[in-house]
């Protein structure tokens, strides 16, 4: 069997040299996706991924990458094949002790999965969304509101960060005290999925508050009935999942839940900010709320990046990546295939988005993609019955994250309708 | 290919050729049919490919799996005992000739 590419020790500080030189054979790139200039500009990067073929070989960081729409679609739904219980950061648990405990859902493999998985499903459900919708909606008109009488903000913390805050904690059940430890413990963990450069080393030295503060919440008597955490709770009262286990699927809700949601929702803004064509057609048509949300997460894909691990030799167009291997996929890349999407590059709020992988694909796709959608409708559809117009008036400044795709600042003005 | 008839709530109908194999779900959504949304891409995760099989047919398709009958009950449209996911019925020669109506939503 060929030797597994080495991953990078998280201690070691350097990357390794770039060789120029794949073990399996696949085109090597000297590119970092985890760089404050991809960051910047990840799209030239992903064309470069996507054209050198439909595996590539990341030098820097060791590990072998798809950044096509096939193939990532494919790996994302082939778990069998590609396992996420080593891990989806390029740490690889087979070699390296995780940050934290595992996750009991993103971090498993079938069967273990299934079992966890259905309870965050029901949990998350459409029926369980019906019962949040009316509270969402008022909650984003208030908000609306708000930012039409200041008229001028920044649609960073003011409305993408202010509009899940709002909603969120609270559906979960969580205490008031505290909040602002979810998005930094949000923010490192994705960080933390990255390789050990600067943003993860910095995460990690940081962690403790958070994860306590985090940690803490997962308690049972620290979760208010009625709420998802509760929820979660009663399904180890049913024996779905032990009462070990329900603390750690709460911890999960937490995670993914927010930070997410702030990015899904700051794309759709940023999106209809700078294409006010695009605002115009959903101010003439609310019903296109959703679709914008969605072709929001398409367009920007605000969680860039997740690894697998191969569970034996496998073949993907021509080259075989040997067992044991993390691979990269590309989400952003595969969600901008001309391969796959007609003028990709365009925001389409019209477009038929449904195949994208800005959730995922397969048995890990996001689990709280309906909470996300209902959010980012009813924020849109707010905006869009009473906001004429949205103008970027001051500097976009880009946030930097080893994952998550989104913005520090957007300053904004709003012009009533 | 496999023909399969879809029912507008406004009475319109359209026969689609299906490939065998695909899920229905992929089938009319690759041919641009309106009125199934299928917002997770066939994940049995979101019901909105909500379809209402035609009486006839019911008994004759595959039973619906325990996922797929808790996601019905958080269908926008109105739960029928007639009710499946059309992204979990996949086409056979045997569905030839399949007559499903859509709800009036999906969302």
């Amino acid at each position: 069997m060929t030797p597994s590419p080495r991953a990078p020790e998280p201690t070691s500080g350097l990357p390794p040299p770039a060789s120029g030189l794949s073990p399996s054979g696949a085109p090597a790139l000297d590119v970092d996706p985890f760089s404050t200039e991809f960051f910047e500009d990840p799209h030239r990067i992903h064309e470069a991924l996507r054209e050198a073929g439909p595996v590539v070989w990341l030098s820097r960081w060791s590990v072998h990458a798809v950044a096509r729409y096939a193939e990532v679609h494919a790996v994302l739904n082939d778990p069998a094949t590609f396992c996420s219980g080593r891990g989806v950061g390029l740490s690889d648990f087979a070699r390296e002790t995780p940050w934290r405990p595992k996750s009991l859902i993103l971090e498993a493999d079938p069967p273990e999965h299934g079992r966890t998985r259905a309870v965050l499903a029901r949990v998350l459900s459409p029926g369980v969304m019906k019962t949040l919708r009316e509270r969402f909606r008022v909650a984003a008109e208030a908000l609306t509101e708000d930012l039409l009488a200041r008229r001028s903000f920044d649609a960073v913390s003011d409305l993408a960060e202010a509009f899940p805050l709002s909603v969120f904690p609270d559906a979960v059940g969580l205490q008031r005290e505290g909040r602002e430890h979810l998005l930094p413990y949000a923010g490192l963990a994705f960080n933390a999925f990255g390789p050990p450069n600067e943003l993860r080393r910095r995460a990690l030295e940081t962690a403790a508050p958070h994860v306590d503060w985090v940690m803490a919440q997962c308690q049972r008597q620290n979760l208010a009935p009625g709420g998802f955490g509760a929820a979660i709770h009663e399904a180890a009262d049913r024996g779905e999942i032990t009462h070990d286990e329900a603390p750690l699927l709460v911890r999960s809700l937490l995670t993914a839940g927010l930070d997410t949601t702030v990015n899904g929702i700051g794309a759709a803004i940023y999106c209809l900010a700078r294409f006010p064509e695009a605002f115009a057609r959903l101010r003439g048509k609310p019903a296109l709320a959703r679709a914008a949300f969605e072709e929001a997460v398409r367009f920007e894909s605000p969680v860039q990046t997740f690894f697998r691990t191969t569970t034996r030799d496998v073949e993907i167009g021509g080259v075989t990546i040997p067992d044991g291997a993390k691979v990269l996929m590309f989400l952003g890349a595969a969600n901008r295939d001309p391969r796959r999407w007609q003028d990709p590059a365009r925001y389409d709020p019209e477009r038929q988005t449904v195949g994208h992988v800005g959730f995922g694909s397969g048995i890990h796709m996001c689990v709280g993609q309906l909470l996300a959608r209902l959010e980012g409708e009813v924020m849109l559809g707010a905006l869009a019955a009473r906001v004429g117009a949205i103008a970027i008036t001051g500097p976009v400044v880009r946030r930097y994250n080893n994952t998550l795709r989104g913005l520090e600042r957007l300053p904004v003005t709003l012009t009533p309708a | 290919m496999t023909t399969i008839t879809f029912i507008q709530p406004d009475g319109r109908s359209r026969s689609l050729a299906l490939a065998d194999g695909t899920s229905l779900m992929q089938g009319a959504t690759g041919a641009g049919l309106d009125g199934i949304v299928a917002e997770c891409g066939g994940n049995a995760m979101c019901a909105t490919c909500h379809v209402y099989v035609d009486e006839a047919w019911a008994g004759r398709l595959p039973p619906r799996s325990d996922e797929e009958d808790a996601l019905l009950d958080g269908a926008a449209a109105e739960r029928l005992p007639t009710s499946r996911l059309s992204c979990q019925i996949t086409v056979t020669p045997d569905l030839d000739g399949l007559v499903v109506r859509l709800p009036d939503r999906q969302i």
